[in-house]
């Protein structure tokens, strides 16, 4: 059996920064992997680990900097890995949920997995619609936030619960091959070993380019145009207290009290 | 020209966003000249089909097929719908279960797909307001296309009235039962437990802010020295700290105490979904653009490691 799962490094932003044109100035971000993919990564490593011949492979659309997430989950018990890069995914500003599909499906065509896993979301841009187009251009069958997976592979089925809103899991069985996207919470991803990360040096991490994948420019068209980027305007009126700790304790505890509280 | 959106229930009853989802709807049929449609697919769609006449619908189509979501269902049904009205844009709520379906269906109609959006406008071109992130700035999209799905942020719009004289008209669409690959078993209540963080007057509620397990400490203590009850944001019940039963948002509990003490907490906005109808709010975060400060009532930008201790000890803790 093999699992494919998408993994991406996400920016973060620090408390202060500044925008640069259409983006918060790179001087700002620091880059992690994906917290939702964290607990993709961990998911199919649990599989591996419950059933034997299970291959984990990862695959990300990014520049050289991500090969720092994929060395983690690597590190973490993947097999090995394909990186999806190309001058002309560079130049493009936005990489939206279609276009980074039609990437991730050229690399699922050729590794033909009986099962993907993909973060809800990535932390940065979250459009959160990555996982299902992808199965869509596939024509497999998906299910959308998923925080609980059992897998019974002689049926071909995946029962899963969907964390809907409200404190209420929908329990669905989906026929695999499958994608899943994965939320937080569905395990506890596990940091990687010392051994684990002298191992991940050694696993495979393919680079591809858009020829190497069997596609051209026309990939990467879109008629989304990012045209805009800005601090939104504060709809903030709240009282900020300023001071040392124990001054602003203090004007904080007098509010408190007038509200009745600790009485 | 057409302005298609689609309803959403669960269990019986409409969901907020259906209505939410009219009033978006209509600020773009009113920019573009178009109709606004609302289609409602599966469960008692005679009864919801009514409900959805709202000010501003002018049609309502329903499929009455099966009684909850199925996302295979309503891939094929939204595909038929938009094949018969050719809507320009398809407006689809920015839910677990709009998530599940809306990016098969612009796949499927070729339509580009823009996400969780919190502000349109369509003046000869769309352009779509949406957050990065995790709310710290505001993008537009701008769609060079005549068509568009786009998925619309839960509680950015008002609900639409009710009242409108919309024509509800049966819509047939032959399922095709093979093509459903997926079976909804049933639902589950993840939130039990001893504590109901939604019945408590005072909540002391902590967030990623907290960094370690052990740290909570300063929480509990905080709590007890206010007779509080301690609730928690997602990463906190993530990691296994508290129960989910303590989980404020939105797919957590939603509370209105009298008095809710965010600490550690940047407020997402699945978390401020949860708790923005508390009467006080109170922000501690070292964050001064934490999104929490937007709707917070009285707040300190510092480090919660040292105000939290010095507020228990205000009250003798």
């Amino acid at each position: 059996m093999k699992v494919l799962v998408t993994v991406t490094d996400v920016a973060v932003v620090d408390d202060e920064f500044e925008i640069d044109g259409l983006d918060v100035d790179e001087r700002y971000l620091t880059y992690e992997l994906n917290e939702w993919d964290d607990y993709a990564v961990e998911e199919a490593v649990q599989i591996a680990e419950d059933v034997t011949d299970v291959e984990v492979v990862t695959v990300t659309v990014g520049p050289e900097r991500s090969e720092e997430v994929i060395r983690k989950a690597l590190a973490k018990g993947a097999d090995r890995a394909v990186r999806v890069w190309d001058d002309a995914i560079a130049e493009r500003d936005l990489l939206d949920a279609e276009t980074k599909a039609e990437l991730l499906a050229a690399v699922a065509r050729e590794e033909e997995p009986d099962l993907i896993l993909s973060g809800v979301q990535s932390g940065d841009d979250s459009f959160a619609a990555t996982g299902v187009t992808l199965a869509e251009k596939l024509g497999d069958e998906w299910a959308a936030v998923v925080n609980q997976l059992d897998l019974d592979q002689d049926e071909g089925l995946a029962s899963v619960h969907r964390e809907l809103e409200g404190g209420v899991d929908e329990l669905t069985d989906v026929e695999l091959p499958a994608v899943l996207t994965i939320q937080t919470g569905i395990n506890e991803p596990r940091y990687a070993s010392l051994r684990g990360i002298r191992q991940a040096q050694n696993k495979p991490l393919d680079v591809k380019s858009l020829e190497e994948l069997g596609l051209d420019g026309s990939a990467l068209e879109s008629p989304l145009r990012w045209t805009a980027t800005y601090e939104p305007e504060s709809e903030g009126e709240a009282t900020v207290f300023e001071g040392a700790p124990d001054e602003t304790a203090g004007e904080l505890a007098g509010v408190l009290r007038d509200e009745g509280v600790g009485q | 020209m057409t302005v298609l959106a689609v309803a959403e229930h669960r269990r019986g009853e409409l969901r907020d966003v259906s209505h939410e989802l009219v009033s978006a709807g209509r600020e773009l049929a009113d920019a573009t000249g178009s109709e606004l449609h609302v289609a409602v697919v599966s469960g008692d769609v005679e009864s919801f089909g009514d409900e959805l006449t709202r000010e501003g619908v002018d049609a309502v189509h329903t499929v009455d097929y099966g009684e909850e979501f199925n996302h295979d269902v309503y891939v094929q049904a939204v595909e038929a719908l938009a094949d018969d009205l050719d809507p320009q844009y398809l407006l689809l709520p920015h839910t677990v279960n709009g998530l599940d379906y809306a990016p098969a269906v612009a796949e499927r109609l070729d339509y580009p797909l823009v996400t969780d959006a919190v502000g349109l406008e369509a003046d000869g071109s769309l352009t779509v307001t949406r957050e990065m992130y995790g709310s710290k700035v505001e993008t537009t999209i701008e769609v060079e296309s005549d068509h568009a799905a786009l998925t619309v942020r839960p509680a950015e719009w008002p609900a639409a009235p009710s009242g409108g004289d919309a024509t509800v008209e049966p819509f047939d669409v032959s399922i095709d039962e093979g093509a459903v690959r997926s079976t909804v078993t049933g639902f589950e209540e993840a939130a039990g437990g001893d504590v109901d963080i939604s019945e408590a007057d005072v909540l002391v509620s902590v967030g990623r802010g907290i960094e370690e397990e052990d740290n909570l400490d300063i929480i509990w203590d905080l709590a007890e020295a206010l007779d509080a009850t301690v609730s928690a944001s997602r990463p906190v019940v993530d990691n296994g700290w508290l129960p989910k039963n303590r989980q404020v948002g939105q797919s957590g509990k939603v509370v209105t105490p009298d008095v809710y003490i965010a600490v550690g907490i940047s407020g997402a906005v699945q978390h401020v979904a949860g708790m923005k109808g508390a009467d006080t709010i109170i922000a501690i975060n070292k964050d001064p653009n934490a999104p929490i400060f937007d709707i917070a009532d009285y707040g300190i930008v510092d480090d919660l490691f040292e105000v939290v201790p010095a507020l228990t000890e205000q009250f003798g803790g």
